[in-house]
């Protein structure tokens, strides 16, 4: 390889790429933030160490390379704000815990609201999270305009800002050293990282699974913990189960570097845009999801062209940014928007954290503690046990369409 | 962008149609005879393959109405299914 003083060295890697053992105690089923959560969780806080995370791909190459790095506790519903306050409360002490730069940047979420509907439920949801003791207010357009001045809060706009909601302590983190950090922090614990590792099958006794069959060989489990998102579903069909899942592809986009001129996050649920800008200088903007089903890591450029359409009509000086580059992830929708984590009654020894849709990625510490824990014990976890797959059957929905701030 | 195969209209872009989801889900016959897990798995269970799908259409902006494709859900391609005929 052609060397130059001028170039950097290459960094020490940060985890030891492991070759897969023939057994663990714990398989965890997907490298993302999820999975690597998890790992980390089992290991630090429940000592389990015995622990394999297997990855088809690289590290952290699906969803958590392809989201837009929102970070909010701002849902309506108590359990919600159960499970996503406890990750918001671990994002904010993770840099430490981690001992690993994140960039965690609490500048503050605002959800905009563009007609009386929007801004019923967004005053409903402000009033819900202070009873749940979420930081969230309510913001007249002209504070709007103070906190984002290149957003045109006059009544020009198609549909006019009306006021919008605020969390102050929300925020953007730099989703790569998010994933190395927890990476690295769970090799060092004696976590198995094991990439380009496919499950192709499960192999069972009674009601239990005992071994993964991968592209790498047969790793035998004493637990199976699937962390699979958009590829949910496919997994725990191969065991047998339905879940209420549907794959969709979701897009984002990055600008090229501008100078700062937006120096908070802002998502507008109902024109279908979130933008934020990132620590180099790129505007970061999502959309909804592609309406079909996908698998395909790529959706519809119509979706970006309304999505663009939206962000220049409430930001008009965006007109003159240009689209560096679009992708798509795959994200598997619930039919409540809410996540599916538990235990999979079918089999003594398997656990799914599914679900997350559009927003999984602020729920990353959060999660992986809960689920750990669940795991662990065996049991489900005080946050994690509204979220059961049972739910469907007894009725007793999480409906967060409307905090989920993405349309799908 | 995809381009959907109406049977009645040809092929047209994707912004033309609405999405049906899975074909073939019929309203149980006697919805009061379900129990509560039969009628879960009616409203929220469906197929989600990593692979060939059969999914409902809908000429929206065209003729307004339904067909059947098949459609693999990695590559997209897309082929009218025998049913695409048959008007439901």
């Amino acid at each position: 390889m052609r060397t130059s003083e001028r170039l950097p060295g290459h960094p020490d890697f940060l985890w030891a790429t492991a070759d897969p053992k023939s057994s663990y105690d714990v398989v965890v089923v997907g490298g993302g933030g999820h999975g690597l959560a998890t790992a980390y969780y089992l290991a630090a806080n429940h000592g389990i160490t015995n622990v394999a995370v297997i990855e088809k791909g690289w590290l952290a190459g699906g969803n958590m390379a392809r989201n837009t790095t929102i970070i909010r506790s701002n849902y309506l519903w108590d359990e919600s704000a159960g499970i996503y306050e406890h990750s918001l409360g671990l994002w904010e002490g993770l840099e430490e815990e981690l001992d690993c730069e994140i960039l965690f940047s609490q500048r503050g979420v605002m959800n905009v609201a563009h007609s009386l509907g929007d801004v019923r439920e967004g005053r409903r949801r402000v009033n819900a999270n202070q009873l749940n003791g979420i930081d969230a207010q309510w913001l007249e357009p002209d504070e709007v305009g103070k906190l984002a001045p290149v957003l045109d809060v006059t009544d020009r706009p198609r549909y006019p800002v009306m006021g919008a909601t605020f969390q102050p302590r929300g925020g953007i983190a730099k989703h790569d050293y998010v994933a190395w950090g927890y990476a690295r922090a769970a090799a060092a614990l004696g976590v198995d990282i094991i990439q380009d590792c496919e499950v192709q099958g499960f192999e069972t006794d009674g009601d239990t699974v005992t071994a993964v069959k991968t592209s790498r060989g047969r790793i035998a489990c004493g637990r199976l913990a699937l962390c699979a998102a958009g590829h949910s579903g496919v997994l725990a069909s191969q065991l047998g189960v339905r879940l209420p899942v549907q794959s969709h592809p979701l897009q984002a986009l990055v600008s090229e570097l501008l100078d700062q001129v937006l120096d908070t996050v802002v998502m507008s649920n109902a024109v279908h845009v979130y933008v934020s800008q990132a620590h180099k200088g790129e505007l970061v903007m999502g959309a909804g999801v592609d309406a079909h089903l996908g698998y395909g890591q790529r959706g519809s450029f119509h979706v970006i062209e309304e999505q663009m359409a939206a962000a220049v009509e409430l930001f008009p000086v965006f007109a003159r940014a240009h689209v560096l580059r679009t992708w798509a992830g795959i994200v598997d929708v619930t039919p409540d928007a809410s996540p599916i984590v538990g235990h999979l009654a079918q089999w003594a020894n398997a656990y799914v954290n599914c679900g997350w849709g559009t927003g999984g990625f602020k729920a990353t510490p959060g999660i992986g503690s809960v689920f750990a824990d669940t795991v662990a014990h065996e049991a489900p976890h005080r946050l994690a046990e509204p979220y059961a797959l049972d739910r469907f059957v007894s009725g007793r929905l999480i409906d967060e369409h409307g905090a989920a701030a993405v349309a799908h | 962008m995809l381009t959907l195969p109406c049977p009645f209209c040809g092929p047209r872009d994707e912004t033309e149609f609405g999405y049906g989801g899975e074909a073939g889900v019929a309203y149980p016959e006697r919805p009061a005879d379900l129990d509560d897990a039969a009628w879960a798995e009616y409203l929220f269970l469906r197929a989600n393959p990593r692979g060939w799908f059969t999914e409902r259409w809908v000429h929206r902006a065209g003729c307004r109405q339904w067909f059947t494709v098949r459609r693999h859900t990695v590559t997209n391609e897309v082929v009218p299914d025998a049913a695409a005929q048959e008007v439901r």
